[in-house]
């Protein structure tokens, strides 16, 4: 195999053993890369009984796949993984590796990044070959600046940003190589331990998922504010989400932050109601086809951002709103 | 017990996009006038959850700030101390200029290692202006430490910390043994605001400054550590959004016609 090329996705899955919608999309993005620099597309992954993944990676664009088998590396604890997917990149020599830009991807890419001693950009929004360069677009200063790096040692870690990238449409037909690996890593190595794990089961439609967000900002005024945007977002079959301050001040559950220290969603439809638009929630959001804003300040940032808008007090406007849309979808 | 939070000042995040310009050429962000330097927002919740592991331990417990940046910078190690942690450590050198998150991590343990042993080091996140989040976890590599990320509690007992990690849908709480490298999340909450007497006191509270060569660093491999990447542009990116401002005069009527041209749009 070449020194130094292709690209090399760490995959991500889901409990049902379905790639993640990033993973599907890093998969794109390694394709793409990865017919302009030359070499294969790889993906390797850390779990156990792991087998019904390689097809559906082959289908989204991988031509290798490196399956990480062991009992301890599920859930995700850096110690775990790091030293066996540093030997699968030493092996395979990729130029890139792309990471999800996700709790899991940001503990890992940094530690990755310095293990190997070469370069990591954390939160890639567009990575593209130019020469023989290879351009890292990220956000910086809270989404109100972009920067665009490359690097002279190799490979490139990267973490990659979801709803940024396009999926392939899956080829049925497409097939590749498999490498299974048993994880060398014993329980005496990894120093850390996880005691207790809650994860909120969201009622109804996955954020990530949903065509229409509903999100509510400091300018609710309380957590009775997300009452009424329920009823919006049961109308519209939307999911729940909110700013930074919502969750901070504590009227809606963490999970629902939307931005740069959130979630990134890309929904057809995005209503922010008492969002002022600050560039780190927007980070978020920028990529939803539409953003409606309804906020009591005509002067917010927010309306620089939206498509459409309404200024005014959100209480009589948005279950006003819930109405008249209920009356054109029925 | 020893905590070194390590913190970083930034440009005020909290300025609007139209008083923020980027110098294309020198590829700098470039702030209007008087526009402040603040401590990293992360970062003041990092020595905010120092302060609570001290608070909540019976024994003698030390908390370090530190900081690499110009001498103004230290104004962030007199927030950090003044929200009563007991010394600051400035890292100021013409070379620490335009370092690398590598570089920085460098230079920050090198000066960890000058302290007396840490057995919990801090850091935001991630700093405010760059927004990487890659420096905390670079400390725990370079001092082969175990890291927690995301931290939205911290405690310790037994010579080990359990930290509760935010995750994207829920939080688990993790242990690892003394010394460990902890990232601090905004979920951790406010931080403490600083009282008069704390403030006053803070500026008697002893703060060391190391330069390059007293923190025995090979000039040029700190330079050369930053080397590797490349600033290749710098930009504001151009919003061509025009927002359309419905007003119908009462709700129903702007609702309705807001709804209409959801519609026609295929936005629902």
């Amino acid at each position: 195999m070449t020194k130094d090329s292709g690209v090399m996705v760490v995959a991500g899955w889901e409990d049902d053993f379905s790639l993640t919608g990033l993973t599907t999309e890093m998969l794109g993005l390694a394709r793409r890369l990865s017919d302009e620099l030359g070499g294969p597309v790889s993906a390797v992954t850390f779990g156990k009984n792991l087998q019904s993944l390689s097809q559906p990676l082959y289908w989204q664009g991988a031509d290798e796949v490196i399956l990480v088998e062991g009992c301890n590396l599920e859930p995700y604890q850096a110690d775990a993984w790091l030293p066996d997917l540093v030997k699968v990149i030493q092996d395979y020599t990729p130029k890139v590796v792309l990471i999800e830009h996700t709790v899991i991807g940001m503990d890992l890419a940094p530690r990755l990044a310095f293990r190997l001693d070469t370069s990591v950009a954390m939160g890639c929004e567009r990575v593209a070959v130019k020469g023989e360069k290879i351009l890292f677009t990220r956000a910086c200063y809270g989404g109100k600046v972009l920067e665009e790096i490359s690097f002279a040692n190799n490979p490139s870690v990267a973490t990659v940003k979801a709803k940024t990238q396009t999926s392939l449409m899956p080829d049925y037909c497409r097939t590749g190589n498999l490498m299974v690996v048993s994880s060398s890593v014993t329980d005496a190595q990894i120093r850390t331990r996880i005691l207790d794990r809650n994860r909120v089961v969201s009622e109804g439609i996955r954020i990530e998922h949903a065509k229409v967000v509903v999100a509510g900002g400091g300018g609710l005024g309380g957590s009775e504010g997300f009452e009424i945007l329920t009823e919006l977002a049961s109308v519209l079959g939307a999911a729940l989400g909110a700013s930074r301050v919502a969750c901070d001040l504590g009227w809606c559950p963490p999970h629902y932050q939307i931005g740069l220290s959130g979630k990134t969603v890309a929904p057809n439809l995005y209503i922010a109601i008492g969002i002022s638009g600050a560039g780190q929630h927007m980070a978020g959001c920028t990529n939803a086809k539409f953003i409606v804003a309804i906020n009591s300040d005509a002067d917010s940032p927010i309306f620089h951002c939206s498509d459409f808008g309404v200024v005014g007090d959100y209480e009589q406007l948005v279950p006003a709103l819930a109405k008249e849309i209920q009356k054109l979808i029925t | 017990m020893h905590i070194i939070v390590c913190i970083k000042q930034i440009l005020n995040p909290d300025i609007a996009t139209t008083n923020l310009r980027v110098d294309e050429k020198a590829k700098r962000v470039v702030p209007l006038p008087g526009i402040s330097h603040v401590i990293s927002p992360f970062d003041a919740q990092a020595v905010e959850a120092a302060m609570r592991i001290k608070d909540a331990r019976i024994d003698d417990t030390k908390v370090t700030v530190m900081t690499m940046g110009l001498q103004s910078a230290r104004a962030v190690l007199k927030v950090g101390l003044a929200m009563g942690a007991d010394e600051g450590v400035l890292l100021a050198d013409a070379d620490f200029e335009d370092t690398d998150s590598k570089a920085t991590a460098q230079i920050l343990v090198a000066a960890i290692r000058k302290l007396e042993d840490a057995d919990i080091i801090l850091t935001g996140r991630q700093a405010a202006d760059g927004d990487v989040g890659v420096v905390g976890l670079g400390i725990a590599e370079l001092l082969c430490r175990p890291a927690i990320t995301f931290a939205k509690a911290i405690s310790s007992t037994n010579g080990m910390v359990q930290v509760v990690r935010v995750l994207e849908n829920g939080f688990e709480t993790i242990e690892a043994p003394l010394p460990v490298v902890v990232t601090v999340a905004h979920e951790i909450g406010k931080p403490r605001f600083s009282t008069l007497r704390e403030t006053m006191r803070a500026a008697k509270k002893p703060v060391q400054t190391w330069t390059s060569s007293e923190l025995r660093l090979n000039p040029q491999e700190v330079s050369s550590a930053g080397a590797h990447r490349r600033l290749e542009r710098l930009y504001i990116p151009v919003k061509m959004t025009k927002c359309e401002v419905f007003d119908g005069g009462t709700p129903e009527n702007t609702a309705a016609k807001l709804a209409q041209r959801l519609k026609e749009v295929g936005a629902i």
